[in-house]
């Protein structure tokens, strides 16, 4: 028995009229000009295949969050239809903003040289001033800080010829925000994973596409999925990611949106907490944390973590640490969605989505937020003042790396 | 990933199954396929609305001995539904939630349409009426939002007039509510009841009836308040000058939506795990035919592993059951199904009459425990929908069965039977 997930492009027609989508829809719930996931998904795409001119461009207030998804008691892809239709049927071609917004590898590039500068401008409040009356890019956005220097310099510079005396391997793919604005995500992947006797390798990645699908650069998505399916075609080896967003995109927007087959990858693209509990679980591993490690944290549960089903395995990872007082905040989008919640139009609906979630951190008032999210990441820490963490770091911080090592040692 | 106890669904059986033993210290872990047939309960549970002859029962409990010696209830037995149905209001208690009814008699509720059917226990939220109430002689006050098309006024109007109210129809209007009909599918209990959330809205709203009311003793509202929880019911009851009934909407239903987050948080609270969103897809045995694992869609290669697995998975409207044209199976580990091997034995071409499919389920021994191939897997136990048997549409017995069969799974869990 496969299971129908896996089998259907467009299950529309397994759609029963429940509405339970609607009811966990956030973007309904504060904005009335989206026409909400049972219309805009299943409902709609009936009139849309016999006319295009059903087709709605309020489409686009879709955030992809795929909570409706995660609802549907008849498993249909709700958003994947929603994500399509805009592919297929929308008229509206993405402007400066959105190249700017989602060519994550090339502003970065750009950016990186001139980082203090570019970052100072951008935290400005005349340079917020202008990228919101030029860009429409909402002025009371943070944007996140460039790092002057990339992951992929460390790694090259400090670990990469150390990498050889490992059995067993893993490609990393790091994504964009590892590379250009927190390249201590891709540090802490590394250190962990040498010390469990896990030797890692980079590939030559581009952004797994996220951005641009939701932002409507089709051609330019598909690009970037053939060139890293052929990338991890070449290396043979497990994918492992730090990032809930590339994991998703990688396995499920791969196929589903844009048409791409990856069966013979998927099962071997986990995000980085999979595979270490699962090792762990298998007893192929050990961690030591240290006993000296002692933090109150608050796991926010990432949208595309929940429709990956996989925040079990951070939440069970966690659980380990001796030291750590943790809380899980009840499952809740922060409303950024990726760009989404950087544009002018959607800024007031990105922080109403997002409010409930600020309150339960303020209420719960912990050391830090963990959260395997890079843009959950910049909106909290925006949105409450609150430091967010990725899982891999708080490990790495609390693991005794040292005794780890020593007892992984064959 | 090991677990004393994996739970394969997440809708009312398998709350309240896997709430039982996570209080009784085993570690629980659900996975749930998806949201559950509560978000369209009518926020009242049925124990037995009728017997199989089409007559109304007295004493629910007594009778049950009326039903065929296959029915869940029958393997339960009268002595232990008695003491279960006597727990159930302050198991829903201690999980947040209020029901109101007698254990052991049926009153009515009335539906969106106006039709008056058996009930057992009911939320706050939901008006229950006594068998044979003389009409009251009453006055009521009916009142919709202006918009709202699933709340059908005319039908439940004439219902109360049937009962001897004098009733008046009123629309409220509501700017906060006018922009929902922007969006003309969407404007739903649910929708409503968030936007009513607000204290503002909801101090609009109570004025607007109040403005309204003229002599009645009685407002009726539909069930558009709470969705979080029951603090709206309180302050309209409180500051209305009139008796309050709430009566169902069209789907989806705000109590029956309610009563699932509570009973979610309940088990979240006690310690449990619950996996939305994914569905368990393969199934491993031991070699003495016990289930060892369970695999899900999401969880690829990692194994959920426990010493008892439950099968709370709602039968053909949950997945529970697969039917093509030959056959009814029940996907996971390929048990024996109830259903006739005939097709044409499924179901009658008489819409309106007894259904044999939907009362299909996977066959259970005396204690609800599945058999596969004519024996018994002795660790796993089915409850709810899945447990065959009974048709819980033909006699409103869908939530009692749910509720008991999860209550005795659990003790028999625990060792306690």
């Amino acid at each position: 028995m496969i299971h129908n997930e896996h089998i259907r492009s467009s299950n529309f027609e397994e759609c029963i009229k429940c509405t339970i989508c609607t009811e966990f829809c956030p973007v309904i719930e504060v904005n009335p000009l989206f026409p909400g996931p049972k219309q805009a998904g299943p409902d709609g795409e009936r009139f849309r295949l016999k006319n295009s001119f059903f087709f709605d461009e309020n489409l686009k207030y879709c955030m992809n969050c795929k909570r409706c998804e995660t609802a549907c008691p008849s498993g249909v892809k709700i958003a994947d239809i929603i994500h399509s239709a805009r592919m297929d049927y929308g008229t509206v071609t993405p402007h400066l903003r959105e190249r700017i917004l989602a060519g994550t590898d090339m502003m970065g590039t750009l950016a990186r040289p001139f980082a203090p500068v570019v970052n100072a401008v951008a935290g400005s409040k005349a340079g917020k001033f202008m990228m919101d009356k030029v860009l429409r890019i909402d002025r009371r956005r943070s944007f996140p800080k460039y790092a002057a220097h990339g992951f992929n310099r460390w790694f090259r510079k400090e670990k990469a010829a150390l990498q050889d005396r490992f059995a067993s391997q893993v490609a990393f793919f790091h994504g964009c925000s590892t590379e250009f604005q927190h390249p201590e995500v891709g540090k802490a992947f590394v250190e962990v994973m040498n010390a469990i006797g896990v030797g890692v390798r980079l590939m030559d990645e581009k952004c797994c596409g996220v951005a641009m699908i939701s932002n409507a650069m089709w051609p330019e998505a598909r690009k970037n999925a053939v060139h890293n399916l052929a990338e991890f075609r070449k290396t043979g080896l497990p994918i492992v990611t730090a990032s809930s967003t590339c994991t998703l995109t990688l396995r499920d927007e791969y196929p589903n949106i844009l048409g791409l087959r990856n069966d013979d990858l998927r099962d071997n693209i986990v995000i980085v907490e999979k595979f270490l509990y699962d090792m762990v679980d298998e007893g192929k591993v050990k961690l030591v944390f240290r006993q000296d490690y002692k933090a109150k944290a608050a796991y926010h549960i990432p949208c595309h973590m929940e429709k990956l089903g996989w925040s079990i395995f951070t939440r069970r990872l966690l659980e380990m640490i001796p030291g750590l007082d943790l809380t899980v905040l009840e499952s809740g989008c922060c409303g950024i969605a990726g760009t989404y919640g950087f544009k002018k139009e959607n800024y007031s609906y990105a922080q109403a989505i997002g409010q409930p979630l600020f309150d339960a951190i303020r209420a719960e008032d912990p050391g830090f937020v963990v959260s395997e999210c890079e843009t959950c990441k910049w909106q909290i820490e925006m949105s409450t003042g609150y430091k967010v963490l990725n899982p891999i770091v708080l490990l790495s911080e609390a693991l005794d790396l040292e005794k780890t090592r020593m007892a992984n040692e064959k | 990933m090991r677990y004393d106890v994996v739970i394969i669904g997440g809708g009312l059986s398998a709350l309240v199954c896997g709430t039982r033993l996570q209080r009784s210290g085993k570690s629980v872990l659900l996975v749930s396929s998806g949201q559950n047939a509560m978000h369209f309960s009518s926020g009242s549970f049925g124990f037995l609305g009728r017997l199989p002859d089409g007559s109304a029962p007295d004493d629910l409990i007594d009778s049950v001995i009326n039903l065929p010696e296959v029915h869940p209830y029958r393997k339960i037995g009268p002595e232990r539904l008695r003491t279960y149905a006597g727990q159930t209001i302050g198991f829903f208690e201690s999980a947040g939630i209020l029901l109101h009814g007698d254990p052991t008699h049926n009153s009515y509720r009335m539906t969106a349409s106006g039709i008056c059917k058996p009930a057992w226990l009911a939320m706050e939220d939901v008006s229950l009426f006594a068998p044979g109430e003389t009409p009251s002689g009453g006055k009521a006050l009916v009142v919709t939002l202006k918009g709202f098309t699933d709340f059908n006024v005319p039908f439940i109007s004439s219902a109360f007039t049937k009962m001897g109210y004098a009733c008046r129809c009123v629309e409220v209007e509501m700017e906060e509510i006018a922009r929902l009909r922007k969006n003309p599918t969407e404007m739903r209990s649910v929708n409503i009841a968030r936007v009513l959330e607000g204290q503002q809205a909801l101090d609009r709203f109570i004025s607007g009836v109040r403005g309204k009311l003229k002599d009645e003793d009685t407002v009726v509202l539909p069930q558009v308040f709470g969705l979080k929880d029951t603090s709206p019911l309180a302050a309209i009851r409180s500051r209305l000058p009139a008796h309050v009934h709430f009566v169902g909407t069209m789907i989806p239903s705000v109590p029956g939506i309610r009563s699932q987050m509570c009973l979610k948080s309940a088990f979240q609270a006690a310690g449990g795990t619950f996996l939305p969103g994914d569905t368990a897809v393969r199934a491993g045995f031991d070699s003495t035919g016990r289930v060892s694992s369970v695999y899900t869609a999401n969880l690829g290669n990692t194994p959920l592993e426990a010493g008892e697995f439950i099968l709370a998975s709602g039968g053909l409207w949950g997945k529970g059951l697969e039917a093509s044209y030959d056959s009814v199976k029940e996907p996971l580990f390929s048990l024996d199904v109830d259903s006739p091997r005939e097709r044409k034995e499924w179901y009658d071409s008489d819409f309106f009459r007894r259904q044999a499919f939907t009362g299909f389920g996977v066959v259970t021994d005396e204690s609800l425990r599945a058999l596969k191939g004519g024996k018994t897997v002795s660790n796993l136990r089915v409850i709810g929908a899945e447990c065959g048997g009974a048709n819980p549409l033909e006699e409103g017995s869908g939530a009692g069965i749910a509720i008991m069969s999860a209550f005795m799974a659990a003790d028999s869990i625990l060792g306690r039977i």
